[in-house]
């Protein structure tokens, strides 16, 4: 109760109601929310590439220009040429992130799939494996080690040091940021867009005129979450294609 | 003043304490990130204003800079979610 306004628990704005299901398996708005975006992302590439005409139109226009910004933005500016070969990986990863992050817009859904941390800590874990396996494939296992873990021109010294932080950072910071940066930027946009939804209603309730203000804004910052959402769906892939760069092309 | 502390509730300093808390760990985990995302940025933009053919290559790094940085005030909006009295 802050100034006569009251604003529900973070509990309350980010956990739903089991819809159905069992105790350990039960599915809710979100688990919903997240199979409906796998069904977009399928639906998306599967109507796209179905009958492909040599003028795209339409559907085929937006699969196109989403895998043409991919490779041109994030395959090729961090891999090079030889990354093609992770483009159906990378290219889903961003299209699911970005159509689930889409949901926190959308009127009378308003939920980012990715304000839980299961679902982005799940992709962190599954770009970790990939990483790791492409590094072990790349350089095998002990080059693999030595190549990420005693970088070049380290004095003696304090070599173990280093070693031992780059071992942590390869190991547990770099799943960790990955998964907690797309995470709290999906919450904070929610209650961003929660708080000023609610000061609009409380000041709407009291003068009609004063909710202009804080509506106007809320307007404003949609159009903010919408630039985020996308911008952390490239964040999210781009890390993931540093990473994997990084196993295939030590640096000497 | 003894007796108006008297008066307190159960748990109420506590509740108190902690949201000052919350507010602390999240003010100070973004003074760091701020000024560094500052440093990125207007580092990125004065590359661009340089050389505005690199502009495309300096965009992707400043976006993997801001990246990294953003991260650790993050950690710190989550920490103050997870604090809890």
């Amino acid at each position: 109760m802050i100034l006569g306004l009251e604003f529900p628990p973070i509990s309350h704005l980010v956990e739903w109601p089991t819809l159905f299901g069992g105790e350990v398996f039960g599915v809710n708005k979100v688990v919903l929310l997240m199979w409906i975006s796998v069904g977009l992302v399928f639906a998306l590439f599967y109507v796209a590439s179905r009958q492909p005409k040599l003028v795209p139109t339409g559907v085929q226009n937006v699969a196109e220009s989403t895998v043409e910004f991919v490779d041109e933005q994030i395959v090729q500016q961090t891999i090079g040429p030889d990354g093609r070969g992770y483009m159906p990986f990378l290219l889903t990863l961003f299209t699911f992130v970005f159509i689930c992050n889409l949901w926190e817009l959308i009127p009378l859904v308003q939920m980012p799939v990715n304000a839980r941390i299961a679902l982005p800590m799940f992709m962190a874990i599954v770009v970790w494996f990939v990483y790791i396996i492409v590094g072990i494939r790349h350089q095998g296992l002990f080059g693999y080690l030595k190549n990420s873990t005693i970088p070049p021109g380290v004095p003696k010294a304090i070599l173990p040091l280093v070693a031992f932080i780059e071992l942590i950072g390869i190991l547990i910071t770099r799943p960790f940021s990955l998964a907690i940066r797309l995470f709290a930027n999906m919450l904070a946009g929610h209650l961003l867009l929660v708080t000023f939804a609610i000061i609009t209603q409380s000041l709407f309730a009291a003068t009609i005129l004063g909710g202009a203000l804080p509506l106007a804004l809320l307007i404003f910052l949609m159009g903010f979450e919408l630039l985020v959402s996308f911008l952390q769906a490239y964040i999210f892939t781009i890390l993931a294609a540093v990473y994997i760069d990084s196993s295939m092309h030590p640096e000497h | 003043m003894l007796d108006v502390l008297a008066q307190q509730a159960e748990g109420e300093l506590e509740a108190g304490l902690t949201a000052v808390g919350r507010g602390i760990v999240y003010g100070g985990a973004a003074i760091g990130p701020g000024i560094g995302i500052g440093l990125v940025v207007g580092n990125a933009i004065t590359a661009m204003a340089r050389q505005p053919e690199a502009a495309g290559m300096v965009r992707t790094t400043m976006f993997l800079g801001i990246a990294f940085t953003e991260a650790l005030a993050l950690f710190g909006f989550v920490l103050s979610f997870i604090i809890s009295g």
